[in-house]
């Protein structure tokens, strides 16, 4: 894009990240990529929090008998793990952290429209951590992270409100983020940026904003009056006090069901970029993958009760979630077939973001199609919570979104450091953690088809070989995992050596005519759009079909 | 959305640093308003419709328990409430216009009216906490239907505390915009934070304007 | 330890060919689209590696006609497996002629489990081959889900309401029963076994049994004393319970209830909540008094007072 090309005299500035280095003007900073910076830390601790959860729910399923740890210390350990990975960590991962860098700069803003408020909404994320902390080291929380009542609010010993509690202030700090981007897109734009020249990840932020701002707030109430029973003993949803659990049900996947999209959205906007970037070609069918993020956001409002099918729901109910549920498939699969055809002809590196990329693109392909098969009414009944469920949400949150995490950390790591990290090793790691990935949850399908029922400490012997697969292949997981901690630290180290230039990958794209890492105010001059989106290429050509 | 007046950098101007012009500025605040209104439709939305849905399951019971409240006082309540919204109105009129000692009155009436929905709600609370009305506190019910009376009152005080609460906040926020309008900050080309705190408050107002009629009419 | 590797569960109920069958189709359209994506990507990746640094590949905007096939294709493969999936799903719900009532009682951490001529059983469940079975299910604390894996079916079980499905045992053997709901702290112990026996097995298995559910319904309700109200005669100060079952009842409102389980429950712990025609609000509560358990006993007992009545006519 024609802009002012400040790399060129890219010395002359002072960077984000040397404007100030005391604690204050961390902590106090209003800079829309110091709050990235700062939640990608807090993220980043979360995540291995709740990778340590995991492994642990991992070790114990080793063997049949519950006798790593007690009952009670496994089901602490897969509620953290959820409340952790879901609330703490993938529903903030790219918006607060990709997203809070770089939404801003793919609008040519100098910021937020409100900086107060995003480092607002980092704060109240952090009252809510610690709140889940605290929780953690205060015996811990058992109730699973959907808190079904009436075992949340009546019956469960631990300590579930202040678990809840954090869950809620975080809820706001989600909240908050989703409104600052949406008005940032609506209001923000440089001149010349018009709708049809938005990057995909910017439109796929849109939409996912979309879900925080109208589902997030139910999930905060919903939790409020569970709180409330638990605490004053009265009745909302425990049928001895005249409640109704199965509303609680409702409200909650009301909300949980549209959080799936926010986990995944963004992940999709992050491979459009990727996957066109590193194609050196503009993605194919950009008004369809565009649109379809909307269409996720909408449809993904009316499926919540695909939870349900043997909660009791009346059957007819159950046929008109199904069929929607049918629906919501169309355009995550307009996506991965625009994501593929966009390779077509074009200059394919296999450089890192790239492969996780790929990856993503498979992986997500196995979540929706066994997506597809649990939202079929009459094999749900046999599969609705068992292991084919676990498997088949973290084929679509592991393999979906934190790869297109890691791929999107990869990709602007460069701009967002100004450093290169070590790519061969980078590439290990990306291999890594898709082989280990499918070891670890392949087995799982079938586990689940056998009737494995989840959140078991315990389970029949005749399971326990898939078992085994599973926690071996979690651990060449977590080490794939541990990799980029390692080498994206070590590349800070290594100071100008490793010194990233401005556009490492040739790619288009506002933050790509920007020094790395980017000027406090983002553009040395205010940038002007003249030319369309991806603009990679100069002669046209008609698709094949 | 504080965030534009909290920042001026150039009090003359009042325009943030992240923003072009004061246009921008203004639209992008009025915008962050409606939506996080939208979100407050939201959070009330999740009551709301578990109140439909206990209404449904026992119609009996919920009539009995809304035929203890204080209707004349609910009245009175809405008429405050009402007369607080046209007061922020003109507070916000004054602001277009520029009449500095007009908006202060307005402002002052506007919390006047909305401490005194607050005192009124009080007076509502206390009388239920002396008729053991107060769900998990202080709650015997002799009638019919204990349980089920008892699922209204839990979500009479869980609807009415969040508006107060909400209330509590448009107080502080009057009162904000109260210190700020005597020392003289809004203007005619700038009276963007009235503009939008008007928009909340008269939000609230429209909560309470449905919820008078499901917990106390019907 | 188990050598093998089992891949597929034990089908046991009529509904379980339906859901394989199902669970096959799925996987092959999963296994087709993912191979296509798979492959594509494979390919594309590799035949359009990056050769050069100053490659510049062609602009391609897309092509509506591909959007369109391969937004509608799949949608269509997938409707056209729907109405099998309902089918299932209706299965379940269908009541089934001559059904043997199952009454399940979920506590944590067990299952107790009743059929109306069979004993009391904790954690296992006998049932004959070939006989649709309808279970009613209820909880006394938390969430439950009954599941039987070789039947290839699960229903919550929810405290203060009755759930019900129905379902055919077809093959003989042992099962395991899980609670897929999760319910607390021995959540993964709250399993069990359902053994599907021959006719002639099962009933010697029923003689070796105790007191019979009616049997047991019957001694609470003279132990609560409802004999002296519900006579049978209909001159009682309650209404006569016989034949009551499945009947429509007219309410003093005027509405008419028909009297299935979750009526009768409801007249037991909150009998003002309906009162039949005819008759004054004077039977006290019982909420809190007789255990869930208890309570499916005492409907046990009034349905079989059905039983009896029809025989008279």
């Amino acid at each position: 894009m024609s802009t002012t090309h400040a790399g060129s005299h890219a010395d002359n500035y002072v960077s984000y990240l040397g404007n100030g280095t005391t604690w204050q003007s961390w902590l106090l900073t209003k800079d829309h990529k110091r709050i990235a910076i700062l939640y990608l830390i807090s993220i980043s601790v979360f995540f291995l929090l709740g990778g340590i959860f995991a492994a642990a729910v991992r070790l114990e399923l080793l063997t049949p008998q519950s006798d790593l740890m007690e009952a009670e210390t496994y089901n602490k350990m897969f509620t953290m793990h959820g409340v952790v990975m879901i609330f703490f960590f993938l529903i903030p991962s790219i918006p607060a952290t990709l997203g809070n860098f770089l939404i801003p700069i793919m609008c040519g803003a100098k910021d937020l429209a409100f900086p107060k408020i995003n480092l607002l909404s980092w704060y109240l994320y952090i009252i809510g951590g610690v709140l889940g902390l605290y929780a953690a080291v205060n015996g811990g929380v058992e109730t699973g992270w959907t808190f079904y009542t009436p075992y949340s609010s009546t019956y469960s010993n631990s300590a579930v409100i202040a678990t809840a509690m954090g869950a809620f202030v975080a809820g706001f700090s989600s909240i908050l983020t989703g409104l600052n981007f949406i008005v940032t897109i609506h209001k923000m734009r440089a001149p010349g940026l018009t709708w049809g020249r938005l990057p995909l990840f910017v439109w796929a932020h849109y939409a996912t904003s979309l879900i925080q701002l109208l589902g997030t707030p139910v999930i905060a109430i919903t939790l409020v009056l569970m709180m409330l029973e638990r605490a004053f003993r009265i009745g909302f949803f425990d049928p001895a006090l005249g409640g109704d659990p199965v509303l609680f049900q409702h409200l909650f996947w009301f909300y949980s069901h549209p959080a799936v999209y926010i986990m995944i959205l963004p992940g999709m906007g992050v491979v459009s970029e990727i996957i066109t970037a590193f194609s050196r070609k503009s993605v194919f069918g950009y008004k369809f993958i565009a649109g379809s993020s909307l269409g996720i956001a909408v449809i993904g409002f009316f499926v919540w009760g695909h939870h349900m099918f043997t909660s009791g729901q009346s059957v007819y109910a159950s046929m008109v979630f199904a069929l929607i549920t049918q629906a919501v498939a169309v355009p995550s699969a307009i996506k991965v077939f625009n994501w593929t055809a966009t390779m077509y002809k074009g200059s394919v590196s296999w450089d890192t973001p790239m492969l996780y990329a790929l990856g993503f693109i498979g992986l997500f392909t196995i979540g929706g199609v066994t997506g597809v098969t649990v939202a079929m009414l009459g094999v749900d009944l046999h599969l609705h919570d068992t292991y084919f469920i676990v498997a088949h949400f973290h084929y679509v949150m592991v393999g979906g979104m934190v790869l297109a995490y890691l791929g999107g950390l990869h990709f602007w790591w460069p701009k967002m450091t100004g450093r290169m990290y070590h790519e061969i090793w980078a590439r290990v790691s990306a291999v890594l953690v898709f082989l280990g990935f499918n070891f670890t949850f392949f087995p799982q399908f079938i586990l689940g088809y056998m009737g494995m029922p989840r959140r078991y400490a315990a389970y029949p012997e005749e399971w326990q070989v898939l078992h085994i697969m599973s926690t071996v292949g979690a651990s060449v997981l977590g080490f794939g995992f541990i990799l980029p901690g390692i080498y994206l630290t070590a590349s800070l180290l290594r100071g100008k050596a490793a010194q990233a230039p401005m556009n490492p990958y040739g790619a288009k794209g506002l933050e790509w005519t920007i020094p790395s890492p980017p000027p406090t105010e983002n553009f040395l001059a205010m940038p002007t759009v003249n030319e369309e989106v991806y603009a990679y290429a100069e002669t046209e050509e008609k698709a094949l079909v | 959305m504080s965030e534009a007046v909290a920042h001026h950098t150039h009090p003359e101007e009042h325009v943030a640093h992240q923003f072009h012009d004061a246009q921008q500025q203004y639209d992008s605040s009025t915008l962050g308003m409606w939506l996080f209104l939208l979100t407050e439709i939201m959070f009330f939305g999740g009551m709301f419709g578990a109140y439909a849905v206990y209404r449904v399951w026992y119609p009996e019971a919920f009539k009995l328990a809304a035929s203890t409240t204080n209707v004349p006082l609910g009245a009175f309540n809405t008429v405050v409430l009402i007369v607080s919204s046209l007061t922020m109105a003109l507070a916000v009129q004054s602001a277009q216009l520029g009449k500095k000692n007009r908006l202060v009155l307005m402002l002052i009436l506007t919390m006047v009216f909305g401490a005194a929905f607050l005192g009124v709600k009080g007076i509502e609370y206390t009388e239920k906490w002396h008729h053991h009305h107060v769900p998990g506190l202080n709650w015997q019910w002799e009638g019919e239907g204990p349980r089920e009376v008892q699922i209204l009152f839990c979500l009479y005080f869980a609807m009415t505390g969040m508006h107060a609460i909400h209330m509590v906040v448009g107080l502080g926020i009057m009162l904000w915009l109260l210190i700020n309008a005597r020392r003289g900050e809004y203007t005619a080309s700038y009276y963007n934070p009235v503009e939008i705190s008007g928009l909340y408050w008269h939000f609230v107002d429209i909560v309470w304007i449905f919820l008078f009629p499901l917990l106390y009419l019907i | 330890m188990n050598k093998t590797l089992p891949l597929l569960p034990e089908s046991a109920s009529n509904l379980a060919a339906d859901v394989d069958l199902l669970m096959i189709l799925l996987t092959v359209f999963s296994i087709f689209f993912t191979i296509v994506i798979f492959v594509a990507v494979a390919v594309l990746a590799v035949k359009y590696h990056r050769k050069s640094e100053d490659e510049v590949p062609p602009h391609i905007h897309g092509s509506l006609p591909l959007e369109i096939a391969w937004s509608i294709g799949p949608f269509l493969l997938v409707l056209a497996m729907l109405p099998l999936s309902a089918k299932i799903m209706m299965n379940t719900y269908t009541p089934q002629p001559y059904a043997m009532e199952i009454f399940v009682t979920g506590k944590q951490w067990m299952w107790k489990l009743q059929h109306p001529e069979g004993p009391r059983e904790i954690n296992e469940l006998h049932v004959p081959i070939g006989k649709p079975l309808k279970f009613t299910m209820i909880s006394e604390d938390v969430l439950h889900s009954f599941y039987v894996p070789a039947f290839r079916v699960k229903k919550d079980v929810l405290p203060g309401r009755y759930t019900n499905f129905w379902v055919t045992p077809t093959k003989v053997g042992t099962y395991h029963l899980f609670c897929a709901e999760y319910c607390g702290t021995q959540h993964s112990g709250m399993i069990g076994k359902v053994h599907v026996m021959e006719q002639s097995d099962y009933e010697k298995w029923l003689s070796g049994g105790d007191e019979s559910m009616t049997a047991r319904g019957e001694a609470l309700f003279n132990q609560y004393g409802c004999v002296t109200c519900h006579l049978a005669d209909g001159k009682g100060r309650g209404p006569a319970l016989v034949g009551v079952y499945n009947s429509m009842v007219k309410m003093q409102t005027g509405a008419i209830v028909k009297a299935d389980e979750s009526y009768l429950r409801e007249s037991i712990i909150n009998p003002r909540a309906k009162i039949v025609e005819k008759y004054s609000s004077i039977m006290p509560t019982f909420q809190g008094q007789i255990s869930e358990e208890g309570l499916l006993q005492i409907i046990a007992y009034i349905k079989s007072l059905e039983q009896e009545g029809e025989a008279q006519q």
